[in-house]
């Protein structure tokens, strides 16, 4: 495919580097599982092994260095052999992580950003690292750091300082708790490890698989990922697809301010792990794979045990539970990438490629995995889906809505009382949950995330339901006297910060609304930027090419149409707002392009 | 393809009849047609990629890229509207403020799509916040130059590079905003690639982004392909 001239085999100079990628199939479906330990490794992917990874892919460099560049955990210049993420999540920042950031950064003398001159330590800002009910948070060279005060970030300086292992840190540091306040029926019937899939194989599985398509039919049961897609008509639709099939878990809970799928995961693996095995049964597919984002890193050696296991007890393998049918599962690991929890994002990672999404029809159904079709379903949905199996579609449709059946898990984080984990009925109002989680004076709730609405106290009465508030499980609150302009300014530039950069509106679309909401921040916007924000907005949501592009105005464009008054006195008239001066400041510093 | 052959399926493009054959997208018919659909990142020669979205045409509705959008019999899609120029238009305002153009001395002005469809859709202003980007240029090749500043993303030199001149001197890196056009050779420089002055990866840049050194000027600018007719009328090679 190239011509640039390489060598024929992977063997490199560096002893290490040769074991690390000799256990790794060769395949480019290996390639960011490699990156990603050789990153872990080397603390940065050198020359030498973006020139091996091409090799045995057989693709040029370049195509491997832009895999590099799109994930946020990778990098080609060395980090710190201490790489510390604090998380930049709103959540964590209404909880001071900026100052902890600051601090962290003074006492190790280090730029944020940067690696130290010495290479012992690089401290960066990340998006939200899943632990908002445990904030501020956020990752030392995979494992998760909760719960950071000022004085726990000393702690952390010194350790740092004085280069102890992190197997030495105080484990509590790295605790990660995972508090329920409200259990319904999903976290309430824990099921024993192959009860579900028994339902399906017997008496056999030519009969169990299309009775159990029925009773998911009849469940009602739709994907709790958030776009609410009818579980079955998935399923039906990838069955009905001639050749070998795919099951992929979206493991990558990147939605800020959502947490819900971290306890499924630590603690309902194998429930999750039954869906996904009931799902192959019932598609006909051989191969699974788990879709876990890179913050999620520290559960992987539990989901492993849980994969072992599960094979050693005849669930998983040649043979799944006497039925005849063979299924396994691979982990793969994410690099840092929000858009890859778009499902043909996600696939395009999981075949070791950048993460953008693909153009749609033809659906992952149809053809998804290495052109397979491919059901893709959400962490909880899976676990229900094993609990339906057990327990049958009368007793899941008996919470929720005619619409919306069962239950779904909220992360609720910010404002509240009790942050944590809650499962409820769908079709329960906003005011009963805030009330469940003791939030006062709450000004605005985020129903969904920032892909999802703001909704301000006029519209508590309304219900978290696909047919009125849908959610993938975020709900975070804010009180009063929020400074709600801001959090959309940070969502704005979060999605600035994730948009994958294929298409035109919402590569270009993200970085006008970060220009915009910069401007208001700074009061010197006008009238005449409000009405851009809506122009710009309109064309992201009318035309970009996934889901990303089309939900990122929705932080900028709610609070400006359901909190009008956040403007107030921070509004020039149009005249006004143009400002010479700032517009030239930079002027002067004559910014040269670079040459080679 | 035979125009005449009435036993083709057709959809409907602006209330007028499109034949198509099967496995055609809705911009490949109409290009066979003698119909013009704006886009910048379809090229007839090469696999549709839908990004840039200037070719987003209506069907019951809902806004499609006509350059991934399979025809089908009796498809009823709107392409001539004012409300789809808008978008165009405003699409093709944010190519233009993301990089650094400078039409009136650029070389490739005047045989510019990206300017020939601004024209088209009658920009008269960028409209929007400039970025004002700093990328870096690739002078090192003696016969070709590479200016990102000028690339739109397309990626039909990372296309053609790969179908036509089996050399892959192309593929994009970064992300977002930083998302940049690589060059695959072991310094990342042009002079260290495979490619060459006549490859068509650089033939059908749409921009002054990847241009072969030298002649530049060699028809004046105000006497060139898109100076003197409107691109729809001159769909040649796009």
């Amino acid at each position: 495919m190239t011509t640039t001239p390489m060598t024929t085999t992977t063997t490199t100079t560096n002893p290490v580097l040769d074991d690390l990628l000799a256990r790794h199939p060769r395949s480019p479906g290996a390639v960011l599982q490699a990156l990603r330990e050789v990153q872990a490794r080397f603390q940065h992917v050198p020359p030498v092994a973006i020139e091996a990874l091409a090799t045995w892919c057989g693709v040029g460099l370049a195509d491997i260095r832009g895999v590099v560049g799109f994930y946020h955990f990778l990098s080609d210049v060395p980090r710190g052999r201490y790489t510390v993420y604090l998380s930049d999540g709103v959540t964590d920042r209404l909880q001071g992580s900026e100052a902890l950031r600051a601090q962290l950064c003074a006492r190790l003398g280090v730029v944020e950003g940067e690696t130290r001159g010495d290479g012992l330590v690089s401290v960066h800002a990340t998006s939200c690292t899943g632990l908002c009910d445990q904030g501020p948070a956020g990752l030392v060279n995979e494992r998760p750091l909760v719960r950071l005060t000022p004085r726990r970030i000393d702690e952390i300086a010194e350790l740092i300082a004085t280069e102890v292992p992190l197997d030495h840190w105080p484990p509590d540091f790295f605790t990660v708790a995972n508090p329920v306040w409200r259990h319904e029926q999903t976290l309430s019937q824990p099921i024993a490890p192959g009860a579900a899939l028994q339902t399906l194989v017997v008496p056999d599985l030519a009969t169990g698989r299309m009775a159990f398509l029925d009773t998911l039919k009849a469940s009602g049961l739709r994907g709790r990922g958030g776009a609410g897609f009818g579980t079955w008509r998935k399923w039906e639709a990838c069955r009905l697809q001639p050749g070998p099939k795919v099951i992929t878990c979206n493991a990558d809970e990147g939605e800020p301010g959502t947490f819900k799928d971290r306890l499924l995961l630590m603690a309902w693996a194998d429930e999750m792990v039954e869906g996904m095995t009931i799902a192959a049964l019932c598609v006909g597919a051989a191969t699974g794979f788990i879709y876990l984002r890179a913050e999620y890193a520290f559960i992987a050696p539990h989901l492993d045990e849980v994969l072992a296991r599960r094979r050693q007890q005849g669930l998983l393998g040649p043979d799944v539970l006497g039925s005849g049918a063979a299924f396994d599962i691979t982990l793969h690991l994410g690099a840092g990438a929000y858009v890859c929890g778009e499902e043909t994002a996600l696939i395009e990672s999981i075949e070791g490629k950048r993460g953008i999404p693909r153009t749609r029809p033809p659906f992952p159904v149809e053809r998804g995995h290495l052109s397979m079709p491919t059901v893709n379903n959400n962490v909880e949905t899976f676990v229900q889906v094993a609990q339906i199996a057990v327990h049958g579609a009368p007793w899941f449709r008996a919470r929720g809505t005619e619409l919306s059946p069962g239950t779904r898990l909220l992360s609720i984080a910010g404002d509240v009382a009790r942050p944590g984990l809650y499962e409820v009925p769908w079709g329960l109002t906003v005011d009963e949950v805030l009330a469940d989680c003791g939030a006062v004076d709450v000004g605005a709730v985020l129903v969904g995330g920032p892909s999802g609405r703001l909704v301000p106290p006029a519209s508590f009465g309304r219900r978290i339901a696909f047919e009125d508030l849908p959610t993938g499980g975020a709900f975070t609150v804010f009180r009063r006297d929020r400074d709600l302009l801001e959090v959309a300014r940070r969502f704005t530039h979060f999605f600035a910060e994730e948009s994958c950069g294929f298409c035109t509106p919402c590569r270009v679309g993200c970085v006008q609304l970060t220009a915009l909401a910069d401007r208001f921040a700074a009061g010197r916007g006008s009238p005449r930027d409000v009405a851009r924000v809506h122009e710009v907005s309109d064309l992201m949501e009318r035309l970009s090419h996934c889901g990303l592009g089309q939900t990122a105005p929705h932080p900028l464009v709610d609070v400006l149409t359901q909190f009008p008054e956040v403007l107030v006195g921070r509004l020039r008239t149009d005249d006004e707002a143009f400002d010479l001066a700032a517009a030239t400041a930079d002027m002067g510093a004559n910014p040269t392009t670079e040459q080679p | 393809m035979s125009r005449t052959d009435d036993s083709r399926p057709t959809f409907v493009l602006d209330g007028e009849t499109v034949p198509f054959s099967p496995g055609q997208t809705v911009m490949q018919a109409a290009q066979d047609a003698g119909r013009y659909i704006p886009h910048l990142c379809h090229h007839r020669d090469f696999a549709p990629r839908g990004s840039c979205k200037v070719c987003t045409v209506l069907v019951g509705g809902r806004a499609m890229t006509s350059c991934t959008l399979a025809a089908s019999a009796g498809l009823d899609v709107t392409s001539a509207s004012e409300a789809l120029t808008t978008d165009r238009r405003h699409l093709v305002q944010m190519l233009f403020v993301e990089g650094n153009h400078h039409c009136p001395f650029c070389e490739k002005s005047g045989d510019c799509h990206l300017q020939a469809v601004a024209t088209h859709v009658g920009m008269q202003d960028t409209h929007f916040e400039h970025a004002f980007p700093t990328r870096p240029v690739d002078a090192s090749h003696p016969d070709v130059w590479l200016d990102r500043s000028r690339c739109i993303l397309c990626e039909l030199c990372v296309r053609a590079s790969h179908d036509v001149d089996g050399k892959s001197v192309f593929a994009i890196g970064g992300r977002g905003a930083h998302t940049t056009l690589l060059v695959n050779s072991p310094s990342g420089l042009l002079k260290d690639s495979a490619i060459a002055r006549d490859d068509r990866a650089i033939s059908v840049c749409p921009t002054g982004a990847l241009l072969p050194k030298g002649g530049a000027y060699l028809v004046a600018i105000g006497a060139r392909r898109y100076d003197v007719a409107d691109i729809a009328t001159k769909p040649e090679d796009t």
